[in-house]
């Protein structure tokens, strides 16, 4: 087993490898460079372009630039916040989106996997129905539709919640879109693995002791059907992420989805990459987590 | 014992069956009932049949509907900027007085048209390369997918973004330069550069699913059979592995058609999908969100097309991958 966690190690570092040279690549093949739009002269744009090394052939920029992520050091921003560097501005971003991230990461957990175990237990009835209505209405309406409604029904017309983040039940809003998708999917991910598991015989062994339904489905089942939610982690993560492209900018938060969504529309190349390689840094090592956590909660299941 | 005079062999027997004599009969009574028993599951699946019809409805509503309109999708009609809903302009107009409903048809026919394609890009690059790892095996095997996982662990959504960031210039002037992709250029770069993403990296998923049937299918013991009996490769393939799997495929490129329209729509929203004039569903609904406070109903009709739409396909192809596949049915 260790060999094999090994393995799936160094797959992980490879990934992420690949992923840094590709965007570093891509990145250089844009035409023009970073200091095109500034009303600058030929001289000193030339010497910007010598002052952050733009001038050395690309083979020894790579090298630089990977030499300097070891570093943590992923070069400063040339547009958003120009000459601050790229780590600081994703540290600090970060920090907030990982405030509402955790908290719509609990609430989506807390309210899908109970909501999905419930429309397994009264599979084929009105909860059921309901819920299985729901929650496919909840997987197929874009985020920032369910940003705009909320905005519209709770800011706009109720008045009970602000507009933005930064004020008093601020986050409400953002942690709600940031949830619904994963929370809907996580009720249909639940309630299917449910009841594959509920037709299997130890169940009918807990039955025949007298166990309660309720107990069966919460206890027993539960924990068998929890495999596939645990694989779910890992793109629940990423669908965290990308819903916080999403919140963030419609409800103003300064974390790091909004600054990618500004870092596109400015073209600031070396913010994009920044935030482009953390992210997949951060999403490899939950997928890589989640691959270790799935054979420790079932040893029947080989990771390749 | 059997006595050679016991044993009534007249001489029609010996003389060679035509060609085709029991392939035809064998494969093709089991293709139609499988279809049709696929079929009969379908039409009993009340959610799956209801959702088939939304997306008919849908369809018509986006392809005859621009026609049938007066106005176009990129007429300005001056003194009708900013119009609620009326019954000169049902879905009311936004803020160069451009007709919604003709535009939300078209954002409906981008949408789909998005859909449809990156889907079937994903059916074959991904089942090409699944069923050819699968079959070749061995070494060739281990590094292709080697290669799908590399790409799996890829964050898609921020590779389309630095993609298309960096193929927009070129393809732009690829398209205008060049004469026969001149009919490309009305839909944007931004179109083209969503296909090319999706070919680059949504395939994968496809791959993993065909190359897992194909293993599966090798070892299965009526393929040996038929290997016995002296079937070539490409029957095997077409005859075999194709039918078995094609419910799978079917299913899983259909719940690919939602998947690319939201992609589409979160791309609108970063402000790179479909360029203007041209309209997507998402990049309606991303304009409109400018506007929000004022004129929610900008907002309303293309949202609610959108979702419906998602809805639909997510649906249909659950509904689509019970009745093709019993053996994977989850519920």
């Amino acid at each position: 087993m260790a060999e094999k966690i090994i393995r799936r190690v160094l797959l992980a570092a490879f990934s992420l490898f690949v992923i840094i040279s590709i965007t570093f690549f891509l990145m250089n093949l844009i035409p023009g460079d970073p200091f095109m739009s500034e009303k600058a002269t030929e001289e000193s744009r030339a010497v910007l372009i010598a002052k952050y090394g733009l001038d050395q052939p690309l083979l020894v920029q790579y090298g630089k630039y990977l030499a300097g992520l070891f570093h943590g050091d992923m070069g400063t921003s040339y547009v958003l916040q120009k000459g601050r560097a790229i780590s600081t501005i994703v540290t600090d971003a970060f920090a907030v989106s990982v405030k509402l991230g955790i908290r719509a990461l609990l609430l989506a957990v807390l309210l899908g996997v109970p909501l999905g175990c419930v429309a397994g237990f009264f599979k084929d009835k009105l909860p059921d129905g309901i819920l299985r209505v729901t929650s496919a209405i909840g997987i197929s309406v874009p985020g920032y539709v369910i940003a705009a409604v909320l905005m519209l029904v709770f800011a706009v017309k109720l008045r009970i919640l602000p507009v933005s983040y930064g004020r008093p039940m601020g986050e409400i809003m953002p942690i709600v879109t940031l949830a619904v998708y994963p929370a809907c999917y996580l009720t249909r991910l639940t309630r299917a693995s449910i009841l594959e598991v509920l037709g299997q015989d130890y169940l009918k062994t807990e039955r025949a002791k007298g166990m309660s339904e309720l107990v069966v489905i919460f206890i027993h089942a539960l924990k068998n059907s929890l495999v596939p939610i645990i694989t779910y982690l890992g793109p629940l993560t990423a669908s965290i992420l990308t819903g916080g492209f999403v919140a963030e900018s419609v409800f103003n938060v300064p974390g790091l989805g909004r600054y990618f969504v500004n870092a596109i529309s400015a073209r600031d190349y070396t913010l994009i990459m920044g935030v482009t390689i953390f992210y997949a840094a951060l999403i490899i090592f939950m997928n890589l987590l989640c691959d270790i956590l799935y054979q420790v909660v079932d040893p029947r299941i080989k990771i390749g | 014992m059997i006595l050679s005079s016991q044993l009534k062999i007249r001489e029609e027997d010996l003389l060679p069956l035509e060609r085709d004599y029991y392939r035809d009969e064998g494969s093709n009574t089991q293709e139609i009932s499988f279809l049709k028993a696929a079929w009969q599951r379908l039409l009993a699946n009340r959610i799956a049949m209801c959702s088939l019809l939304v997306i008919l409805l849908i369809l018509l509503f986006s392809a005859i509907g621009p026609s049938l309109s007066p106005y176009s999708y990129e007429q300005q009609i001056y003194g009708d900027e900013n119009m609620p809903p009326s019954w000169t302009h049902p879905f009311g107009t936004d803020r160069l007085g451009r007709d919604l409903m003709v535009r939300c048809m078209i954002g409906t026919r981008i949408s789909l048209t998005v859909g449809i394609i990156s889907a079937v890009i994903v059916l074959i690059i991904g089942s090409i390369y699944g069923s050819v790892s699968g079959l070749v095996g061995g070494k060739v095997d281990l590094i292709m997918m080697r290669i799908v996982d590399v790409v799996y662990s890829v964050p898609e959504i921020l590779l389309i973004v630095v993609i298309k960031l960096v193929i927009d210039e070129p393809l732009t002037r690829l398209v205008t330069s060049t004469p026969f992709l001149k009919p490309l250029q009305k839909m944007g770069s931004g179109l083209i550069a969503i296909f090319i993403v999706y070919g680059c990296l949504y395939w994968v998923g496809m791959a993993r699913i065909v190359r897992g049937q194909v293993l599966q299918l090798k070892e299965m013991e009526y393929v040996t059979a038929a290997e016995a009996l002296g079937a070539g490769k490409s029957w095997l393939i077409r005859k075999h592995l194709i039918p078995n799997c094609i419910g799978q495929l079917i299913a899983t490129a259909m719940l690919q058609i939602p998947s690319a329209i939201f992609t589409e729509a979160f791309l609108s929203f970063l402000g790179i999908g479909v360029s203007a004039p041209m309209a997507s569903l998402g990049s309606l609904t991303s304009e409109a969100l400018s506007g929000l406070t004022t004129a929610p109903y900008r907002m309303i009709f293309p949202a609610a097309l959108i979702s419906l739409i998602i809805l639909a396909f997510n649906l249909f192809g659950d509904g689509l991958r019970d009745a093709l596949d019993p053996k994977m049915k989850k519920r």
